[in-house]
């Protein structure tokens, strides 16, 4: 019974993972963007949607205003600071540490020190029966149909949409799509402010198991980036793969080796770097 | 050639790669209905006329017209929305797309197109492109990156023609193929001709460009040297000797 409450919990964890690391993946194969601020969106996001929560009790609202102000956010800190980078990531990296630690000050002010959870929306809360008289979390259980969806979604729309098409033309070459006639600046602005509005998302979503806490930007940022190497950079199924093996080694070390618990997800990175430095889905340097 | 007819005028271009000067005022012309060809030899300009024309690498002075409008701060995807297309040196297929995405990029509605015109507008799509390169049906659903030259250099077309342009510019399509493969793609540009597009074809081989051209310009260190009908040109001993080495 509880390799199966624990794979419930790993996949639940990796749906969360993976609303996070698919806009984060985009990111930086899209945009060729190195960007800290994800951990920090997720952080921000969380705490929209929470106070969205307190004011209004309305959690669709909480997920919808979670992303969309990240996304609002996202298109000034990128207009007005990482474009003045250009193509120099350790500067990008240095400027989204720096927009982090900001924004994290601004938070603490806000919402304090103190861990705060949302509150799952009212048909969420409680156990779920599964077959095999297995009762679950119902929040977290729909957060892996939930991510299910948006992984199936996304999938469809960058691989079987014409749109997709061209974004992904667009990362082969650029310039090229601009030469047959469509504005391909504007569409990765898009598809950036998609990214940021998963990422905000996905902190409302995580606020309601994770809890919301200063310092949870950097540790959530630490295992998105597990998932996007081991994934490999840019990939979407990467990303889908990488966050299902980042929450099973996550919720399998927490039960059986919890002492190691901390180290569990590099070790699969470490080994899968020797192998394959390019990730699972990544493309040869 | 009367002025009145002319799709694409560049008058008095000069191009720069930053410091370093490249197109050093050049003009021409392609009237409407023409294939006009540029030729010279390497590094003398060729790539950065059509790169100036296109808006990937606009001018510093003088005027680029086409249809009559000038394309003066005119981002690329604005011209090309214009109704013209392009068939870069090398190809540049997408190689991670199937040949099938490849041709429906520029049919996207994203690329709102407006503009155009000749009577042609809807001509070519995916089914009038397959039927032209039959070897892109056969591989409809293969990447790109899979194809022969000779097969990338028709998507490449293809791509442009899907667009339905009123003119095309080409930049040596006959690079790094086979002979026979260098006649099919005269022929191919020939029926482009006839079909109402103009095209702008930059090319080293002098076989070719004589065999499609309409009108010739013979480029040199990004100036125009020479330009005469190719009958006439054939017939400049000195020039041929002198600008391309024949
Ligand atoms: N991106 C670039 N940056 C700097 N110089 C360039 C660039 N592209 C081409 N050049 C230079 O411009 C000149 C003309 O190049 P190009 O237009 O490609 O010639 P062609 O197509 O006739 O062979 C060459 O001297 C080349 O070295
Ligand atoms: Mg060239």
């Amino acid at each position: 019974m509880n390799w199966i409450l624990q794979a419930l919990n790993g996949f639940s964890l990796g749906a969360l993972l993976f609303l996070l690391a698919s806009g984060f993946t985009l990111t930086f194969g899209l945009l060729r963007v190195v960007s800290m601020a994800h951990g920090m969106y997720y952080l921000l996001g969380g705490y929209i949607g929470l106070s969205v929560v307190w004011f209004t009790g309305n959690f669709w609202l909480a997920l919808l205003a979670g992303g969309s102000s990240i996304a609002i956010l996202n298109y000034f800190v990128n207009r007005y600071l990482i474009r003045r980078t250009g193509e120099n990531h350790l500067a990008q990296v240095l400027l989204t540490v720096g927009v982090v630690l900001i924004l994290a000050d601004i938070a603490l002010t806000i919402w304090g020190g103190d861990s705060l959870s949302l509150p799952p929306p009212a048909f969420a809360r409680g156990p779920i029966e599964l077959p095999g008289n297995i009762f679950y979390p119902k929040y977290r259980f729909l957060l892996i149909v939930f991510g299910a969806i948006i992984g199936a979604v996304l999938w469809i729309f960058y691989r079987k949409t014409q749109i997709g098409a061209i974004v992904r033309a667009g990362v082969e070459d650029r310039e090229m799509v601009n030469a047959m006639g469509i504005n391909i600046d504007r569409l990765f602005t898009l598809v950036f402010a998609l990214a940021a509005f998963l990422a905000g998302m996905s902190g409302v979503a995580g606020g309601a198991f994770l809890s919301l806490y200063p310092g949870a930007e950097w540790e959530i940022l630490v295992l998105a980036l597990v998932v996007v190497i081991v994934g490999g950079l840019g990939s979407l199924e990467g990303a889908m793969v990488g966050s299902v093996i980042v929450g099973l080694v996550d919720a399998y070390a927490r039960w059986l080796l919890p002492e190691f618990s901390h180290f569990a997800v590099f070790a699969p990175m470490a080994v899968l770097l020797l192998f394959r430095p390019q990730g699972l889905f990544g493309k040869e340097a | 050639m009367a002025k009145s007819d002319s799709l694409l005028t560049v008058n008095d271009i000069h191009t720069y790669y930053g410091d370093s000067y490249v197109l050093q005022g050049l003009s021409l012309e392609v009237a409407s209905g023409q294939i006009a060809t540029l030729l010279g030899r390497n590094g003398m300009g060729k790539t950065t006329l059509i790169r100036s024309v296109a808006g990937l690498t606009p001018p510093r002075r003088g005027t680029i017209s086409f249809k009559g409008k000038s394309l003066a701060g005119y981002a690329p995807y604005r011209i090309s929305q214009l109704g013209l297309a392009l068939v870069p040196q090398g190809r540049r297929i997408f190689s991670a797309l199937t040949v099938r995405e490849n041709l429906l990029v520029p049919t996207s509605k994203l690329a709102g197109r407006k503009g155009q015109g000749n009577g042609q507008r809807g001509r070519w799509n995916l089914t009038t492109v397959m039927e032209e390169f039959p070897q892109l049906a056969e591989r409809a659903a293969q990447s790109g990156g899979s194809l022969s030259g000779g097969e990338q250099q028709m998507l490449a077309i293809g791509r442009a023609l899907m667009a339905n342009p009123d003119l095309i510019l080409m930049d040596e399509p006959s690079e790094g193929l086979a002979p026979v493969l260098v006649t099919q793609f005269g022929e191919i540009m020939q029926s482009i001709r006839e079909q109402g597009h103009s095209i702008l074809l930059v090319e080293q081989n002098f076989g070719l460009a004589m065999d499609v051209a309409d009108y010739v310009y013979v480029i040199t260190s990004g100036r125009i040297a020479y330009h005469a009908t190719p009958k006439e040109l054939e017939e400049e001993t000195e020039v041929l000797d002198q600008h391309l080495g024949i």
